[in-house]
This record gives structure tokens, sequence and C-alpha cells, in this order.
């Protein structure tokens, strides 16, 4: 029998996430709600110095007056903020010194999420900081960056070692009262990644950090500042998968990068929230602030690939401050079923000679929306700036919708500015192409939705890219062509 | 007082004034509180995100301007496309002025607004079309209360007008700041074709603001060729809505030529109610010093098998802002869809700024689809080439320019108009290239 429409749609429609699962580890879990005690209390368990408390409540009072964005092309409800817990952490946080002292259980939850600690440590020469509902628990290959002088530790970690770099960095890219949500993760985050490269070291391995959401209606609010010092170069690596749930989970992280002069950073994500089911109910409101700024010669690169949260709210954007520094963003990003994703990003030229390149593919099925929404701005210094912003959106049956909003702003009559974006569907002819050599129409999207992202998949480390490839196919497994 | 204050208290008088039929006031009563509620537009609605209106709106605007007829057609001549024979239907400080005018009722009417309202005869078109278009927008709301005068043209079924229509609106303002708020109505039936140029014209010092309306209903495979001459001096601001319903097989294009003015705003709507529609808009803008162009374009896709084309070129020079606000919507019905918009600028001067926003909204999936747009300068290989070969810079740099614009002038169907924008540009550049391209 023929492979029809129909039995795709039957198909898509029992797909179910994953890795959908609950790991039950004990947690030290605050009250609900959100008021200047919990922020103090938050500080506090944290043993947290004073200035680090005055910034949070600096944060918290800004929040307070701000209200909730909603420019954005998606429709939800939103969170009752006081209806959340801002802290949770697994009670038990020994520091090990090997895998075999981690509690068997949260070892177990890795390797169903095929994330296979000592696996990865061996074959892939990933150092992994696991952020397990926002402590850290783990963190290996740290004696082999010490000895280059790199720290990749935990924020909170940070903070107690080394305040004056988190003084001196925490808050320049994004400040606390940047928007609605940066301002909310800077009041009451709980933990994140931090990242220092020394002068002039290239850092020898991929550097790598888990993120999941474990506990029942607890928002995680992950805070990660990575600074690459002059001459230095990072690759960093962000992937999450999380658990099943029903009612809605909040996630407001905020990254920040610092690239000095002829420093590289390269930061690549690739992102699998729940999504929710085939019928819209629950899945993860992913609303995150990343920013980079680079100084002179500095290169920052933002590569995602987005499968998954039921809402997405996020623009990974590159500051040129100083000459000639280069800014990338290459993105997929997916939705199908009830999805919604508001994603792109932001390049603000004010150097001389600096150079952007954005690439966008957006990928619809289901009844899902996707938006593109990036700014490219030009300020009255930034002589000989260049850019090239390229957004591709591939249309999967016809209840999905694909949105296209750039922003163009050029105020420098040296610029040059190219910006093109299309929308298409999967052909039928491709299609029957490949159905003609023996390739069944479900593989054969799958190979040109592959081809379609090439670009992008390209930029990921190799590490990922596997992980990503497999992340696109699960998703779009079953989509109408 | 605040314009809008004096606005809202000014309507009263207006309407004892203009007592017409009572669908009509009618009308007028309903838009004026939607523009009570609404205000004049600010920056931080996402359409007027670039284009702000308050140093516009500061002057001490009247409403009722004086009659004036001692413009003589010798003084306005050269604001004519004079020679080819076309009907004109010319308006000073927004009143009629018939001794400039050539309108006719013959096979079509090409008329007055004021007319139209009044007359038993017009009745059933403008209770079918009049104000049916337009959606309800604050400044279209404004226009709508203080609707009284403007071009009526109304081509009956299987017609085709035999000559071009000329819609000019000049105003003196002699003794203060004026506002002028022309509302249009065309109506092309069936089979027919229609070509209109339109164009403002301030004679005077004072401050103006035209805030116009023109409504366009296209029917079955209908033709209709607009164009519009922005040229005013820079004490002249224009907010120019056009809105057209465009139904099966019809054929509407609009062409933009804004070289001038203070503040130009062309809001171009277009609705395709039918099955393959083509539309085109297509622009060209070259200013310089302080103005400011903003082309917010919508091309509404509802129906399947329909093409748009959008080409806005600019040049801006000195401290210019050009924005450029296009928005495609494709409706899940609207397969097959073909929609095109390019907006490409060139900024010559480090002053100038370029705002651009090509919008597209797509929720149907069979569809074709892309937008472009570039910000750059002029090839320094093109220009070497020709100075090479004795072409002076500013030549070569006029040259260039005009080959930028080319393809949009291409499409102008009207050969003297062509000649005329040519020219226009020629002036625009100080440059006299010999060419007519």
């Amino acid at each position: 029998m023929a492979y029809t429409e129909d039995d795709l749609k039957k198909e898509l429609d029992n797909k179910e996430y994953k890795y959908g699962f609950y790991t039950d580890i004990e947690s030290d879990t605050f009250p609900v709600g959100l008021n200047e005690d919990i922020v103090r209390a938050i500080s506090l368990k944290k043993n947290e110095p004073e200035w680090m408390t005055n910034w949070r409540l600096e944060a918290f009072k800004a929040w307070q007056e701000m209200i909730e964005p909603e420019w954005a092309n998606v429709h939800y409800k939103k969170p009752n903020f006081q209806d959340i817990s801002y802290y949770s952490a697994p009670s038990k946080k020994p520091k090990y010194d090997s895998l075999d002292e981690v509690d068997p259980e949260l070892l177990d939850t890795f390797k169903r999420l095929g994330i296979s600690l000592d696996e990865q440590k061996k074959l892939a020469g990933v150092a992994v900081d696991v952020v397990m509902d926002s402590v850290s628990v783990t963190t290996t290959f740290k004696k082999t960056l010490a000895e280059k002088g790199i720290i990749f530790c935990s924020m909170s970690e940070a903070i107690q070692e080394h305040p004056e770099l988190v003084k001196k960095h925490l808050g320049t890219v994004v400040p606390q009262k940047d928007n609605f949500y940066a301002a909310l993760n800077s009041a009451v985050f709980s933990d994140g990644s931090f990242c220092y490269i020394p002068k002039g070291v290239r850092c020898p391995m991929e550097l790598s950090t888990y993120f999941r959401i474990n506990q029942a209606g607890t928002g995680q609010f992950e805070r990660t500042l990575v600074v690459a010092d002059e001459g230095s170069y990072v690759s960093y690596l962000e992937g999450c998968t999380a658990p099943s749930r029903d009612e809605n989970q909040l996630h407001a992280a905020v990254v920040e990068l610092i690239a000095l002069d002829d420093a590289e950073i390269k930061y690549s994500t690739v992102q699998n929230w729940y999504p929710g089911n085939k019928e819209g109910k629950g899945g993860v409101y992913n609303f995150v602030t990343k920013r980079g700024i680079c100084e002179k010669n500095a290169k920052i690169s933002w590569t995602q690939v987005e499968t998954g949260s039921a809402v997405t709210w996020k623009y990974p954007s590159c500051i040129l401050k100083g000459d000639n520094s280069v800014g990338e963003f290459y993105s997929i990003a997916v939705t199908n079923n009830f999805q919604q994703a508001d994603t792109g990003t932001k390049m603000i030229h004010i150097g001389k000679n600096t150079k952007s390149t954005i690439i966008s593919k957006g990928i619809s099925a289901g009844v899902s929306q996707n938006s593109y929404r990036g700014l490219v701005q030009i300020n009255s210094k930034a002589e000989n700036a260049r850019n090239f912003s390229q957004c591709d959106s591939l249309l999967m049956g016809d209840k999905c919708g694909a949105h296209t909003f750039p922003y163009i702003e050029a105020k420098n009559k040296t610029a040059r500015v190219e910006h093109e974006a299309t929308t298409s569907k999967i052909g039928e002819d491709q299609i029957f192409y490949c159905n003609q050599r023996g390739i069944d129409t479900e593989k054969a999207i799958a190979l040109i939705v592959n081809g379609f992202s090439k670009e992008v998949l390209n930029k990921l480390p190799m590490e990922f890219a596997v992980e990503a490839q497999k992340l696109l196919e699960i998703s779009l497994e079953g989509s109408v062509g | 007082m605040e314009l809008k204050d004096k606005l809202l208290s000014s309507f009263l008088a207006f309407e004892e004034n203009v007592d017409m039929h009572t669908d009509i006031h009618e009308i007028r009563s309903r838009a004026i509180k939607d523009f009570e509620e609404m205000g004049f537009p600010t920056k931080k609605q996402e359409a007027w995100k670039y284009t702000s209106l308050n140093k516009v709106l500061k002057h001490d605007y009247t409403v009722f301007p004086k009659k004036e007829d001692t413009i003589d057609y010798r003084d306005v001549e050269k604001y004519f496309i004079d020679d080819i024979d076309t009907y004109k239907i010319v308006f000073i400080d927004g009143i009629y002025a018939s001794h400039l005018s050539a309108t006719t009722h013959e096979k079509i009417d090409a008329c007055l607004m004021s007319s139209a309202l009044n007359s038993s005869k017009y009745k059933p078109i403008i209770d079918n079309y009049f104000n049916t278009v337009a959606p309800k927008e604050s400044l279209t709301s404004l226009n709508t209360a203080f609707s009284r005068e403007g071009a009526f043209i109304n081509i009956p079924k299987n017609t085709m007008a035999d000559k071009p229509i000329q819609v000019i609106n000049f105003s003196t303002g002699n003794e203060s700041a004026l506002l002028v708020q022309p509302r249009n109505l065309i109506v092309v039936g069936e089979n027919s074709h229609v070509q209109i140029i339109e164009r403002h014209q301030s004679l005077t010092d004072h401050p103006v603001l035209t805030n116009s309306v023109t409504e366009i209903y296209a029917d079955k495979r209908a033709i209709v060729d607009y164009y519009k001459i922005q040229n005013d001096n820079h004490q002249a601001s224009l907010i120019d809505n056009t809105f057209i319903e465009q139904h099966r097989e019809s054929n509407c294009s609009v062409h933009t030529f804004s070289f001038g003015g203070n503040l130009t705003r062309n809001n171009l709507n277009f609705y395709q109610k039918g099955e393959r529609i083509d539309s085109t808009l297509k622009g060209i803008t070259v200013i310089g010093e302080k103005q400011h162009v903003d082309h917010n374009t919508l091309v509404h896709h509802m129906e399947p098998n329909c093409e748009s084309h959008q080409d806005y070129k600019g040049v801006f020079a000195e401290s210019s802002t050009g924005v450029f606000n296009g928005k495609i919507i494709v409706n899940k019905e609207a397969q097959k869809t073909n929609a095109f918009q390019a907006n490409n600028n060139i900024l010559l001067d480090d002053k100038a700024t370029i705002n651009s926003k090509p919008q597209l909204e797509i929720f149907a999936d069979d569809v074709k689809c892309s937008h472009g747009c570039t910000i750059g300068q002029l090839d320094d290989d093109s220009l070497f080439y020709l100075r090479s070969r004795g072409v002076p810079l500013k030549e070569a740099r006029a040259l260039l320019m005009y080959a930028f614009a080319n393809n949009v002038l291409e499409s102008v169907k009207i050969p003297e108009l062509k000649t005329r924008i040519t020219k226009i540009i020629a002036l625009k550049l100080g440059v006299n290239v010999g060419y007519s391209l």
C-alpha cells in the first residue's frame, strides 16, 4: 500500500517526546512566589558576597517596574511569576572526584538521554559541566583546563573563587535592566557556567554544558558568562533536553559573551526542550537573552539548532564594537505541532570594517508558527561595514506559517547591506526524484531538510552535528511534504 | 491648542458648512469618533517606528481655506504634463479650480467628489464604494471625517478611458499654515482601463500638510495604472493613503516618484480579493537635505494564483532619511501565490539614513515569496570606467544612478511622463546627461 499523507499525519500525531521522563531526586525547593526576601534567600543560600546580593536586588527592583514584552509574534498564556519556585537544587551535592560516586539515578538519567559521561569523556574529549536543576553536579576535565589557566566552572563557584572577574564582566553585555526576562534572570539566577580563557590561549577542547529542567513547576534561570581574553579562542557547546511536563515551564536564561581584542568565541546551541504534546498542551517557554560583545579584531559566532520549546523568544546578538570585528549567526529553527518560535539576531555595527553574516533557516510543520526577527544596524561611525543576511523558510503542510521581520538601519554611506529571504515548500518533483530511486517519502523529506539546513549544520562542531541531525529528524519525522 | 483638539472642535463647524445627505454624515461622525479614540500615530506604533509626525503636527494649521482663484494657468503650467492631451481635475487649497480643469462626463466620469456626493445619479456608487476599501486607521478616519472634495473617477464596464487623467492639488496657504485633506474615489468597472497621474504641489512658503486618501476599486479584469509625483517644496508634508481593492484577473500598478517635500509618508495598501490578480508597486526616491520619505506598503494575498511585484529604489543624500516598510501577507487560502519584493538603496552622504523593514507573513505552503533588500554605494569600478572615458565625476555618478533606477522607470507606460520624470531626476542630481533613458 502506498504511503499516503494521512499515514504521515497519523505518525506525526503519535509522535511523543522521546526524552520525556522524570527523575526523582530529593530537591531542596523554595516556596513559590517572588519577593525581595526570596531574592535575598537565594543569594544567602549560595553564600554570595554582599555586592552580588545588591546586584540581584537592583535587578529585582528594576524588574518590578517592567512589563512583559508583547511585541513578539507568539501567543501564549503568560506565566504567573508568583506561581514559580525560584530555587531548586539537588539536595545531595557533594563534590565528586570520579563518576562512580555520582548518584546512580542521575547517571541513569544521562544514559537515557544518550549522554553517557564517561563515554563522552573518552570519545569526544568534551568537558561536561552538568547543570541539573541549577546546581553544578560534576565537572570533568577541569585539571586539563586548569593547566592552561582556563577557568571553567559553575557561576556560583566563580562568584566565590573569582569574584574580581565576575564583578568586572557580569552584566556588562546584558545589563540587569536590559529587558523583562533579563532583569528577572539577574534577580533570581540560580546557577550557570562561567568560563575565562586567558590571554593567547587556545582552548584545547570544546566546552560543553547540558541543561535540564527537572523539577515540576520550577523555572530555570541560567546565567552564563564567557570571557575570552586577548588573542584567545574558545568553542562552547550548549545542549538541552527536558522531561515531559503538563504545566508550562519557564526558562529565562541570560548568556553573555565577551571577546576582547583578537579573541574568538564560537557558541553553539542545540535546544530540545519539551515542545508540548500534539494538542499544544504543556511545553517549555524559552525566553532567552543572549548577547556578545566584540572588541578589536574579535569574532563571535552563534550557531543554534532550535527544535524544542512550546514558545521560543530568542535573539542571540553581536555588538561589533571594535574595528574589524566579525559577527556570525547561523540558525535552524524547526517548529512542529503547536510550537511557536520568534527568533533571530541583532548585529550592531559600531566599529570600522565590521562584518556580519546571518544565515537563518526556518522549517515549520503542523500548525506551528515560525518567525525570523532580526536587526542589522550600521551606526554612523561604522565605516565599510558589511552585512549579508539570508533567511529561508520551508513550509510543510498548509496550516503552518512562516514570517520574516527584518529591520535594517543604515546610517553610514559606506555600508553594504544585503538581505534576502525566500519561502518555499518541498517540491513534489524533489520527492518524486527520491521515490524514483527507491527512497521513501519520509526519508526523502529528511534528506531534503538536511540539504536545506546544511549551511548551518556545517558550522556545528563535529560532536554536535550528529546530535543536531538526529534532532532534526526526530522533530520532523512524519511531517507532510 | 493641540492640533487634535482643534480638529475635533472644527468638525462641528465643518459639518454645518457642508450639509449633505445623511449616509455620509453618519460615516463622517463615526470617523471623527474613531479619530478621537486613536489620535495621531506615534513612534510607539510599529508602523510608525521610523517616522515621527511631531514636528509636522506642531504647526497651527487652518482647516478652512479661502477660495483662491488668482492663480493663472501660466504660473502653474510647469506642474502639468502638458505635452499630451489629458483630463484634468485641479484643486487649489482643496477647492475645485474650474479654470484650470478639464473634466468630463462623456463615457467616463472624471469629476468632483463634492458633486458625486451631492448628486442622486452617483448615489449608488457612493453607497457601494465610498469608505469601503479604506480601513479604520487614525489618519484615514481623520480624512473621512473631513471628506468633502477630491477627484471622483468612475469608469463604467467595458470602457477604456480615452486619455490619461491628471489630478493636481495646489496649495497656497497664503495667510497661514494649511491642512488639506483631499478624498479621491476611483471605481473602475469590468474590463475597463484607466491611467491616472496624481501630483501635490505647494506654491507657498507656509507649511502645508496634506492628508490624502485615495480609494481605488478595480473590478474584474480592470487595468489601472496610477502614477504619483511627489516633488514638493521643503515646507510641504504629505501623508498619502492609497487603498486598492482588486478583483478577479485585474491588474493594478502604482508608481510613486518621491523627489521632494519635507516629510512624505506613503501608505499603499493592496487587497487582492479574487484569483489571478496582478499587483505592481514601484517607486523611485531621490532626496537630500533633511527630507524624509517613508514608503509603507502592504500587499494582502487572499486568493490563490495571484502575483505581486514590488520594486523600490532609493538614493539618499545629505541628511535625508529613507524608510521602507513593506509587508506581504499570504493567507492560508492563497496557494500558488508569487510575491516579490525588492528594496535597493544607495547612501551618498554620511548623515543620510535608511531604515528598511521588508516583512513576509506567510500562512500558505505552496507559494513562492521572496524579498531582498540592499544598501550600498555606487560601484567604484564602474565610476572609474566612465571617468577613464572622459565622463566627469558628477555626470558619471548621475549616469550610474539612472541605471540604478531604470527598471522602475521602464515600466512607466506613458512616454511623456517617463521623459518628465527623467528630467526631474536630472534636475535633482544637478546634471544634464543628455540621455533620455
